[in-house]
């Protein structure tokens, strides 16, 4: 009989190119997405060394860090306009397909490859940027890479890559309402820690898994990275196969329902054994607010911040709590905002964006708010504008912008201004992260609504219950 | 990238943990285009306050720690972000060695590929150097032939680091040309799945 194998071990032993003892794997590379920021370098060393790009037509290049949200027309910033001149200049040269800022496939670099059918399950996908991690939501192994492996990839379409080990995050239960995707990767992160996944690549299992939707397993697989881990992927099933059907880049016909039965074949086999195993209890998870400056330094909605004489490294706790603004033992109700972030490659799809918008219907942003909702990419702002999400929005006192990172990382105009607190849907929580000394707090799209409203955390199960009972 | 078999120099202690590269290299910096000059912009926010001003509660600024070439910090040091400008900035300020008691995977290999050597060692052994350096100049001689550290008062501990990687920094190789030797493999896996 044959050894039960792990998805991961299928993928990763099918993309070998070379093995030999004393060395990585030479991994052959499927898709590899490039953005403005990390590649300038990297088209450099290839015209140094006179070297081509091997396969163009497996590269896909957008623009998505430094673009405007507000006014495209207007990029005030030189070396920024310069930089998303320069992915322009190397794509032309290097006969690479660019969605330029005007383009209608536009947007998150993450958000993109699903949309357009670029990712698909069984690749092994890199991105010069930590959170390709997203991608693995298909059943791929997908994860970033340095700028010199950006290079590395362009010139030979491999990679040296030292086999991962495996790691199976096992999902017990389902998540209550009101309680999502987000808050079950945040309390995964703050159970095990922001370095439990270092080394690994993380399968998630488990009937709560199953039960969420593909962009719901994309925000879980996005933040694999903030766990430490290579890599984070979900085996493929039938919703997979479903959100695949008539995108642009997949087979169409009988190619895709041959397609279909080699997807699901690589589900990881009964019985394969992983390095690795913890499992999680999805029904005692609430809604999560974190506290400090990293995604591990998080509570539940119901909790406080640290009380310092209970932690082991109290020095860290100390300055995040500093930093934040944060007394210890404080409850996190009590956290007053002044801005909320909807949006980034966790929580920018169309689904964020509806049930954020739920929230929001018919309510005004507290006065003291300033929040924005930046769309994913272009055509989940199209999709959005047809459901008149975005009037909704307005309406309610939002901005309404361009696709785009923004204030995730606020390398555009969009920035969180020194002291000020935001409620954030994105993935980091650094110092500095959103603005130089902005404090975030990251959430779910339907507690950051809920905070927009009320100008404080609250939770949001409780929240719908007011709603409810008001609209009686 | 540059060679390199051994390096003597002294030790900055950045005692903390979970050093993100978000610290080690600020966005604002990520915009330009070349590989260079990225040091002045090192852990830009702890060193500098909002008027440029350095500030006096950040170690670094210290005069004693001007020259240091090896950089001790706490565990998971390089988490989040995979942007290779932090490598750079570290390089480019000076640091040629980084020990730590553990490594973000994506910040190990971009360290590599830059020429800095990055050296896990255990967690006791650092907080003895971190206390050490704080108190008085700590020099190390770190033999990558060898795989073994030097300290002036003639203790050596021997590091881990894969014989694939030592043979690299050793050489300095460039990863594509090393590649390239494949690449009739490269073209048969490609005839034979795309
Ligand atoms: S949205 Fe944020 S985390 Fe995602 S790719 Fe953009 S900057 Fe990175």
């Amino acid at each position: 009989m044959k050894q039960p194998k792990t998805i991961i071990e299928k993928i990763w032993d099918k993309h070998v190119v070379h093995r030999e003892e004393g060395k990585p794997d030479l991994l052959y590379i499927d898709l590899h997405l490039v953005h403005e920021v990390t590649s300038p370098q990297a088209f450099e060393g290839l015209r140094i060394n006179q070297r081509k790009v091997r396969r163009p037509d497996l590269t896909y290049a957008t623009v998505d860090h430094n673009v405007p949200t507000k006014n495209r027309d207007v990029i005030k910033d030189k070396i920024a306009k310069k930089q998303m001149e320069t992915l322009k200049n190397n794509c032309e040269k290097f006969g690479i397909p660019l969605a330029d800022m005007y383009h209608p496939d536009q947007g998150i670099v993450h958000v993109i490859g699903p949309e357009l059918g670029l990712t698909q399950p069984g690749k092994t996908i890199v991105c010069g940027d930590s959170h390709t991690s997203t991608h693995g939501a298909f059943g791929a192994i997908a994860f970033g890479i340095g700028t010199s492996e950006v290079e590395h990839v362009l010139a030979t379409q491999s990679l040296w890559q030292e086999k991962p080990k495996t790691l199976n995050v096992h999902v017990e239960g389902n998540l209550a309402v009101g309680v999502t995707a987000k808050d079950l990767i945040l309390a995964i992160i703050a159970k095990f820690g922001i370095k439990f996944g270092t080394g690994h690549v993380i399968e998630y299992t488990g009937e709560a898994i199953r039960n969420l939707s593909m962009e719901g397993r994309m925000t879980i697989c996005n933040m694999s990275i903030e766990a430490g881990a290579k890599a984070g992927l979900i085996s493929p099933d039938e919703k997979t196969i479903e959100y695949l059907r008539g995108k642009r880049h997949v087979p169409k016909g009988e190619d895709f329902d041959k397609k279909t039965e080699e997807w699901l074949s690589l589900r990881t086999d009964e019985g394969a054994v992983y390095d690795k195993q913890v499992t999680i209890h999805a029904d005692e998870v609430e809604p999560q607010v974190t506290w400090g400056t990293n995604p591990g330094m998080c509570v539940p909605i119901s909790g406080r911040t640290p009380n310092l004489q209970d932690v082991d490294q109290k020095a860290d706790v100390q300055r995040a709590l500093e930093y934040m603004g944060l007394k210890e033992n404080q409850p996190v109700t009590e956290i007053e905002i002044d801005h909320v972030f909807i949006g980034s490659c966790t929580n920018s799809r169309l689904s964020d964006l509806q049930k954020a918008a739920a929230i929001v219907k018919g309510r005004t942003v507290n006065e003291e708010v300033r929040a924005i909702v930046v769309p994913g990419s272009f055509q989940v702002k199209k999709a959005a504008e047809e459901k008149g999400l975005d009037q909704v929005f307005k309406e309610a006192g939002f901005e309404w912008r361009e696709a785009g990172c923004s204030m995730c990382l606020a390398m555009n105009d969009d920035i969180v201004p020194p002291g000020g607190r935001c409620a954030s849907t994105s993935n980091r929580n650094f110092e500095g992260r959103q603005g130089n000394g902005a404090r975030t707090h990251l959430v779910s799209p339907e507690m950051a609504a809920a905070a927009a409203i009320e100008g404080h955390f609250i939770d949001v199960r409780k929240y719908n219950q007011v709603l409810e009972r008001m609209n009686r | 990238m540059e060679a390199i078999q051994s390096h003597t120099g002294f030790v900055y202690p950045l005692n903390r943990a979970n050093v993100d590269t978000d610290q080690i290299i600020p966005k604002q910096f990520l915009k330009r285009i070349e590989r260079t000059g990225f040091g002045k912009y090192l852990f830009f926010h702890w060193r500098f306050d909002d008027n440029g001003m350095k500030r006096a509660n950040f170690s670094l600024n210290e005069v004693k720690y001007e020259g240091a070439t090896i950089l001790l910090a706490g565990e998971n040091f390089g988490c989040g972000s995979s942007r290779e400008h932090a490598p750079w900035a570290l390089l480019d300020y000076g640091f040629r060695i980084i020990i730590a008691p553990s490594f973000a995977d994506i910040f190990y290999n971009n360290a590599l590929k830059n020429g800095i050597i990055p050296i896990q060692m255990d967690a006791k052994q650092v907080k003895e150097w971190m206390d050490e350096a704080a108190q008085e100049k700590l020099v190390l001689t770190i033999d990558l032939r060898k795989k073994n550290i030097l300290k002036r008062d003639g203790e050596i501990i021997p590091f881990e680091i894969s014989t694939y990687h030592q043979k690299k920094l050793l050489n300095g190789w460039d990863d594509i040309a090393l590649t390239l030797q494949h690449e009739e493999k490269i073209k048969a896996y490609e005839n034979r799945y795309l």
